[in-house]
């Protein structure tokens, strides 16, 4: 065996000899202490808007220091899972609502005592919390819109989205706006896992039975929301040939002004700000049921931590803090989680996009990723790869589905 | 203990047949006594320790400590749980077990005769009396010692179906090329394109050495004989390379069984699984998947592929490979 291979099983053997090492010492509130705080959220942009949060935490605490660490949200999952079982992770680290069931199961985050709970709002901290007790906070929170690009709308004289759009009308004004030759697209909307719960939704189906330990999508609503996704292939949307799904592809497109619609989160709205393009958003249309999806991210405290309460603290200060609030929305870097709404109301007259609301009004019908404690990763996976499949031609929608719900129903049993 | 401890053992004698050999002197014996012995194996095991130390703390601690974890269920969170055989044997009746070896042998049956070829003919270029010889030795070796990372995107870029270098010059002789690295059917030809022209340089540099040790006599010798050029390489050159082909054959199978890097960097094992190889698998069970269990005991499975294939061929060498 040569080192490439040793790495892999190296790693797993070092991480159990260091597993039994770990001891916690109680917290030392008067004496300087150094916390560690590994994150994604401020990965691409938005380094700068944490470092402002972190010194302004170390002013109003100067007995407490934070080290920040901060990795690429494709590299983060890996990384924490490794310094977990390393026993090396840091004492404060982002987390992800869909992998949240899994780490507070396997005993990694410690309960936190929060001390303003009623600084958040109650759904998202909620969604946190296991009996009773928060083992997270919510960091932030947001949804996906659809992106449109007025002046191509204007040009093939089709009317501007509204929040009431159905599907049909997205096809019409896509496959009107659509301008192969000229290198214009009129829609663009990912291939994957993420998309399809969500699709899902707005066509009435759901995408895991109530038990949890079997799929429900492999049903004519289901078929109906893949081909939705996978049609928009070659007719309204790239192909993977054309660079679809690289990374970036959809934002640089739209931003180029050859995109007319696009179908991403509010994360990107920093990315626009330079863009030529005249650009809005709307609520996503939907097929009978409104569904956007919403996603949150939370910092939860390593149970191993030996600063526990030093550590709270700062997961505190970075998720319900004045500080926190005001740098989130003046850069436009998501939404704090906060209750209070008149604090959030100075977001809509932020700039562009115009209409701001529609981030709000999202939130009247969401669809919220499924879960499971096992296998999460390997679900999705899945999913996204017979969906490609379907994308690509190389199966029928139908063959994708029937094969993806027997292969997630194999990993959900244990198998 | 002194230098004059180390008695090295003449590789061209059997030590066991020098010691019995009738008449032989004792008093020219290279280990006479037992303490002498002792002195000896001590002095190697001294010299041995710089490596066999980070051999036995990363190389064989790690090896054993995933023989135990290959018996367990571990998600590298919760404690491991005892499960026995149950992951090779999950591994031994799941289907994708073959396929990813099939794959990986692949991967092998289309790197291994490129890059040897390739590596040779680079070879027997560059050994010639050729003008800037050392620049271009250079030049071939200089992927070699590229990031796998850099090498891979710069060959995705390349291979691009769209808008890439390959399809462009492809286009211009009325040829469509193909999806590459996006398509199943191509996807392994993609990787086996970039680590063959990567790791060419390295053949390259093993035959170049094994080259300027055949002895030019020989080829006088076979000039004399109205050998020509075809006839020289043919009976001179490749018998008498063998022993450096012999080795650039075991490493690179090895490291093709254990082909990782390239695979990740360029299509992560997609698309559809056409391109995941062992490694990958290992992979993504430990990092992706939370099941370092099956990982560990694909590891060892691997393992155990590389060594029987490794054996066989040391085995089979000695009815090909010339020592001189």
């Amino acid at each position: 065996m040569n080192r490439k291979i040793m790495a892999v099983v190296g790693l797993t053997g070092v991480a159990a000899l260091v597993m039994t090492g770990c001891s916690a010492t109680p917290a030392e509130p008067d004496a300087p202490v150094t916390i560690t705080y590994t994150n994604f959220i401020s990965n691409d942009g938005n380094e700068a808007n944490l470092a402002k949060i972190v010194d302004a935490f170390e002013k109003a605490n100067p007995n407490i220091t934070v080290d920040v660490t901060t990795l690429p949200y494709s590299d983060y999952g890996t990384a924490l899972q490794t310094d977990l079982a390393a026993g090396t992770v840091s004492d404060v680290f982002d987390i992800e609502y869909a992998n949240y069931a899994s780490y507070q199961a396997n005993g990694v985050l410690a309960p936190l005592k929060v001390s303003n709970p009623s600084a958040y709002r109650q759904s998202l901290l909620e969604a946190y919390s296991t009996d009773g007790t928060s083992y997270a906070l919510p960091s932030s929170f947001s949804d996906v819109v659809l992106y449109y690009n007025k002046d191509l709308f204007d040009a093939a004289g089709v009317s501007y989205p509204t929040n009431d759009w159905t599907w049909a009308d997205e096809k019409a004004a896509a496959l009107k706006i659509t301008d192969q030759a000229a290198g214009i697209w009129g829609d663009h909307q990912p291939v994957s896992f993420y998309e399809y719960y969500k699709v899902l939704a707005q066509n009435g189906g759901k995408f895991l039975n109530d038990d949890g330990k079997t799929v429900a999508f492999n049903t004519p609503a289901g078929i109906e929301a893949a081909k939705w996704l996978v049609e928009k292939s070659g007719t309204t949307m790239p192909t993977i040939e054309q660079g679809q799904g690289t990374p970036d592809f959809d934002t640089n497109l739209f931003k180029d002004g050859k995109l007319a619609m696009l179908h991403t989160g509010i994360w990107v709205f920093g990315a626009f700000t330079d863009s030529p393009a005249n650009w809005d958003i709307a609520v996503e249309p939907s097929n009978g049921t409104k569904a956007s999806a919403v996603f949150s991210n939370a910092i939860g405290v390593s149970a191993n931590s030996k600063h526990i309460e030093a550590a709270t603290k700062w997961a505190e200060f970075m998720t319900s803090s004045d500080t926190m609030v005001q740098v989130r929305l003046d850069s436009g870097w998501e939404l704090p989680p906060i209750s209070d709404d008149a604090k959030l109301a100075t977001y809509l007259d932020k700039g562009a996009p115009a209409n701001r609301q529609a981030v709000f009004d999202a939130l009247d019908g969401i669809a919220l990723p499924p879960v499971v404690a096992n296998g999460q990763s390997e679900m999705q996976d899945i999913m996204t790869e017979e969906l490609v499949e379907a994308q690509a031609g190389r199966k029928t929608v139908e063959e994708a589905l029937a094969s993806a719900e027997k292969r997630i129903n194999a990993v959900l049993a244990g198998q | 203990m002194t230098l004059s401890a180390i008695q090295p053992i003449r590789s061209d004698q059997d030590p066991a047949e020098r010691n019995s050999r009738p008449g032989h002197s004792r008093a020219t014996a290279p280990l006479r006594t037992r303490s002498q012995k002792t002195k000896y194996a001590l002095t190697v095991l001294a010299f041995l320790l710089p490596s066999a130390i980070p051999l036995a703390l990363f190389t064989l601690g790690p090896m054993i400590g995933a023989a135990w974890i290959s018996l367990t269920k571990w998600n590298l969170l919760a404690p491991q749980q005892f499960i026995g055989l149950d992951n090779y044997s999950k591994l031994l009746t799941d289907p994708r077990t073959g396929e990813i070896f099939l794959h990986t042998v692949y991967y092998i049956a289309g790197y291994l005769p490129l890059v040897y070829v390739g590596g040779l003919a680079l070879a027997l270029a560059l050994n010639t009396a050729l003008k800037g010889r050392s620049f271009l030795r250079g030049v071939y070796f200089l992927p070699v010692i590229t990031s796998w990372i850099v090498v891979a995107l710069v060959w995705r870029w390349l291979l691009n179906p769209s808008s890439g270098a390959v399809n462009s010059v492809l286009g211009w002789f009325g040829i469509e090329g193909p999806g590459w690295w996006t398509d199943p059917n191509w996807a392994m030809p993609s990787i086996i394109l970039a680590s063959a022209w990567k790791d060419l340089g390295f053949v390259m540099v093993i035959l170049l050495a094994g080259l300027q040790s055949i002895s030019p006599d020989l080829y006088d010798a076979a000039k004399v004989d109205g050998a020509g050029w075809w006839r020289r390489t043919f009976s001179v050159t490749i018998p008498l390379l063998s022993p450096s082909t012999f080795f650039v054959l075991i490493i690179s199978l090895i490291n093709g069984f254990q082909v990782f890097d390239q695979v990740y960097a360029m299509t992560s094992g997609g698309p559809a699984g056409a391109s995941q190889v062992v490694v990958q698998q290992i992979y993504d069970l430990t990092f992706r998947y939370g099941k370092a269990g099956e990982a560990s005991a694909l590891s060892w499975l691997l393992f155990i592929v590389v060594l029987a294939v490794t054996v066989i061929q040391i085995r089979g060498q000695k009815r090909w490979v010339n020592y001189g």
